[in-house]
């Protein structure tokens, strides 16, 4: 750990050294710790420490950037040096207006000691957990299990200084028999809340209950999303279209439709940094403070979230979601939330006649951005439901589905909700009950 | 470096390591994008470090620093061997290497011109003149052009004896055009998607790429797509170019040959694969004309270097042999596991990343076909060309493509320019019904600087050589 002391003095050190006429220091440290397992064994476990200086110089309207993971004097120079270099050789971005100007930030405590302290002896036991589990009951387990600390600091010379220690426990399993397998994962800022026991016994469940799967014909069907599939639906929905930039090159879904019902009534969606029940972070990647926006209320396409740059661009405030500098995609939520609804995933599938259970989709891809069109494949555990049980397992299937059609579609909403990793934050959903989901193809297995 | 090297290993080896390798790297990245006619990102990176690996009580270990000093050498070491005892109480036997590598040399990428040499002002140039080409396309929405160069120096050294400098350079570059219509955008970019072709090679590789000459083509095509009809459902015969081939090839021969998801070694991440151990030597995976081999040393292509990153030659290996599945990508942990040696294929996406069997140049050998005859000689089928979307499941059989560009052939012709192509298949039977692979006239060798594989996450700089092929019976026009 540098703290906030040293870091600021570094940014103050590099403001000062800069003869751009504005200048921006992110500075990211961070020391991180992964152990992963496979066939029941530990076979990759690895350390790294890091600190990356981002250096953003402005001249004019001609941005440069430039970074190096050296904190030595002459390489801290050189980088700064560098970076206005790289303006100056550029003809100007006239689109590009100012550097943020400093704006009160919120406290925010994600930083757990225990996470930051954790060994790789306690990460060992809590896979041993997990493996004995699964060769208990003749199962293979493999999974990862993460601990990571880290800082940021941003400063610039219009005056923003923002700090924050933050840090990030993962676990994540996958068992597997030859025919079948089981997933869980659980995520979150303090080591001490996962639970290996529960993972374990969560992800041997599936796999002992997925073995001899039964194809079934592609088509569309009711399906229960587990809150992991509904997690990585979301965060492909956040990525084509809840930015300011994709709205402003016309790319976004949220194109023309503010103000205009785009999913059902009892779909809600927002971002918030703050909320302590996600993965909070207090600002974003150019100082800014984090702001909840609202991105979908009761079905209704409200609003996108911003960065500077965007934000300049339609004479509006940042909301604080701008990404590390070069970023040409724009502004992403990163902190994402959907409203609960009043069940259980238990009275969900006793609603169900004839449908399916998704615990969670694999390598989902874009096919039509603007339709919002995902493909991709179930994994880990998909059944079939008849009769408002679970009849038996299903070889897993691909969807192709159009996901505001199928936000349209949402029948039941659980009330208990999981927390993920996204994309740059975290996550925290529901399972749903959607009535229509489009699946084009199975697989073998 | 050298004594960062030798304090590494000799602190790994006063811990009690059986084998260490420490792997001093040093990068150098240089990004230009432009977009709509101004500069939108301009960034140079540098970054350096180096990372020891470590065999204690029979197990892994891993530590990396970003400081190089000899302390810290000696206490990353130490680190690493601490990891690797808490790795050995969940082992179940321990890690064979089988017999020692020991190479003492040095390679460099040859090019023509050093890349870093070239001034922004050259290259900045260059895509804005590409970038003026697409805008002149009437109704284009949106233009991109970009550059990419990288430098990495890096040492490779082992307590068996190994020291090994290499220099890698690469140079990239491409454009993209998007059109955007009523509920539709349509993208077409060159010479292919994923942002840009990249080669290991100099300056020399971006200067031949004629982007200028191919701008206002590819805007007028990502304008035309849009009043373009969707293709049509059905079953049909496909005609792929070597681009989308390319990634086809990567998705579904690439990957599963990787030996160590074979072994479910990446089960709770990517998958494992359906070319399970049993297969190798008796498994039709393509039907005889399917010719598919492993080769490192290709000149100017993203997946060539001299050594792997732990130390082993880069080679040529066959991989599937007239249909028949032959080889797998090896470590040399998984490769003693066969009582064979490595075939050079573990790579590390930097010092702070431990190696991992990566694609390295994985090629379709070219047929006999010269294009116009294929297309002549197919009576009624589609021709799709650059990837759009894809998706394939974890073990690597069900996949999903969609593409830029299609065009309907019927009675020996390419017809009408068709939007939103996607085909779909089961791995061995789509491979199973290719009839047809044009010649080496056609055959090209495409990067792919984005292959993701492990966690954390690493991105692989990969190569796929092709040429257009032919397939029967594909199921067409998903979504």
């Amino acid at each position: 750990m540098l703290g906030p002391e040293r870091m600021r003095q570094i940014i103050q050190r590099l403001l000062a050294h800069s003869t751009a006429d504005q200048t921006e220091v992110v500075l990211l440290s961070e020391d991180t710790n992964l152990t992963r397992f496979a066939n029941s064994r530990i076979h990759q476990n690895v350390s790294e420490r890091n600190v990356q200086v981002r250096v953003r110089a402005v001249s004019g309207k001609r941005v440069g950037v430039a970074s190096i993971n050296d904190l030595s004097n002459a390489a801290l120079q050189h980088v700064t040096e560098n970076a206005l270099e790289i303006a100056l050789l550029q003809p100007e971005n006239p689109d590009f207006q100012s550097l943020p100007a400093p704006k009160p930030l919120p406290e925010v405590d994600a930083f757990v000691q225990a996470t930051a302290d954790c060994t790789p002896q306690q990460r060992a036991q809590a896979v041993a957990t997990i493996c004995k589990l699964a060769t208990g009951n003749g199962l293979i387990a493999s999974g990862a299990f993460t601990t990571s600390s880290s800082e940021a600091a941003i400063g610039n010379s219009l005056g923003v200084f923002a700090y924050a220690p933050t840090t990030l426990s993962d676990l994540t399993t996958v068992i597997m028999s030859d025919d079948s397998s089981g997933y869980a994962n659980v995520a979150s800022l303090d080591v001490r809340k996962l639970n290996a026991e529960q993972v374990g016994r969560e992800a041997v469940d599936k796999a002992l209950r997925s073995r001899k799967p039964q194809p079934i014909e592609p088509g569309e069907y009711t399906v229960i999303l587990e809150e992991y599939a509904v997690a990585t639906m979301l965060m492909y929905l956040a990525y084509l279209g809840f930015g300011a930039l994709a709205v402003q090159e016309g790319r976004s879904f949220m194109v023309n439709k503010f103000g205009q019902r785009i999913t059902g009534e009892n779909v809600s969606i927002w971002d918030d940094g703050l909320d302590a029940s996600g993965l909070p972070i207090p600002f974003d990647f150019e100082g800014m403070p984090k702001e909840r926006v609202d991105l979908i209320t009761d079905g209704v396409a409200k609003a996108v979230v911003y960065d500077s740059y965007t934000a300049n661009k339609e004479r509006k405030e940042s909301t604080g979601h701008a990404l590390p500098a070069p970023n040409t995609y724009g502004p992403l939520p990163g902190n994402l939330f959907l409203k609960v609804g009043k069940d259980s995933k238990q009275q969900m599938l006793a609603s169900i006649d004839r449908g399916l259970w998704v615990t969670r989709f694999h390598y989902v891809n874009p096919v039509h951005p603007l339709k919002t069109i995902l493909t991709g494949m179930t994994r880990d555990g998909t059944f079939w439901i008849e009769n408002g049980e679970i009849k038996g397992p299903t070889k897993n299937l691909r969807f192709t589905q159009n996901i505001l059609e199928a936000l349209s579609a949402v029948q039941m909403i659980s009330e208990e909700t999981r927390l993920s990793r996204s994309f740059y934050g975290g996550i925290r959903v529901p399972a749903l009950r959607i009535d229509r989901f489009a699946f084009t193809g199975v697989t073998e297995f | 470096m050298k004594e960062i090297a030798e304090r590494a290993l000799n602190a790994a080896q006063l811990q009690g390591a059986s084998y260490a390798d420490v792997r001093i790297v040093h990068q150098k990245t240089q990004s230009i994008l432009v977009k709509n006619g101004h500069v939108e990102a301009l960034s140079q990176d540098e970054n350096q470090g180096f990372g020891v690996r470590v065999v204690v009580s029979g197990a892994w270990g891993f530590a990396s620093s970003s400081m190089l000093t000899l302390d810290e050498a000696a206490q990353v070491a130490t680190r690493a061997a601490q990891i690797a005892r808490a790795s050995s109480l969940v082992k179940t036997a321990d890690v064979a290497l089988g017999p020692p590598e020991v190479h003492v040399a040095r390679y460099q990428t040859p090019v023509e011109i050093d890349p870093f040499s070239v001034p922004l002002e050259k290259k900045i140039a260059l895509l804005l003149a590409a970038d003026g080409e697409m805008r002149r396309a009437k109704g284009v929405a949106v233009t991109e052009s970009n550059m990419e160069f990288l430098q990495e120096n890096k040492v490779f050294a082992s307590t068996e004896g190994s020291y090994i400098e290499q220099t890698l350079v690469e140079s990239g570059a491409g454009i993209e055009a998007t059109a955007i219509g009523e509920g539709e955008v349509q993208t077409r970019s060159f010479p292919n998607s994923f942002g840009r072709q990249q080669g290991k090679a100099g300056y020399e590789f971006v200067r031949d790429r004629k982007l200028v000459e191919n701008g206002q083509r590819i805007a007028e095509e990502a304008v035309a797509l849009l009043s373009a009809p969707p293709c049509p459902g059905g079953v049909t015969t496909l005609i792929l170019d070597s681009t989308q081939l390319a990634l086809q090839v990567h998705e579904s021969c690439g990957h599963p040959i990787e030996l160590d998801r074979v072994l479910g070694e990446e089960a709770s991440f990517a998958g494992t694969s359906f070319l399970t151990r049993e297969k190798l030597d008796t498994f039709r995976y393509g039907s005889p004309r399917v010719n598919i081999y492993a080769d490192a040393t290709i000149p100017s292509a993203l997946g060539t270097f001299g050594f792997d990153d732990e130390g082993v030659p880069a080679q040529r290996s066959p991989i599937v042999k007239d249909g028949i599945f032959v080889g797998y990508l090896t470590s040399r942990e998984t490769a003693a596991l066969f009582g064979q040696r490595s075939n050079g294929t573990m790579r590390a996406d930097g010092w702070n990343r431990i190696p991992l069997i990566r694609m390295t140049n994985i090629n379709l050998e070219p047929g006999t076909w010269e294009f116009d005859s294929m297309i002549a000689d197919t009576d009624d089928g589609v021709y799709m060309a650059v990837n759009k979307s894809w998706s394939i499941d974890d073990k690597r059989l069900n996949f999903q493509f969609g593409t830029q560009l299609a065009y309907e052939i019927k009675k020996g012709k390419l017809g009408r320019m068709l939007k939103n192509a996607t085909y779909t298949g089961i791995t061995p039977e789509f491979w199973g019904s290719c009839d047809a692979i044009c010649n080496k006239n056609h055959w090209h060798i495409w990067g792919l600087p984005n292959c993701g594989k492990g966690e954390p996450m690493q991105a692989a700089h990969v190569a796929h050589g092709a040429a257009p092929a032919r397939f029967r019976n594909v199921r067409v026009g998903i979504a």
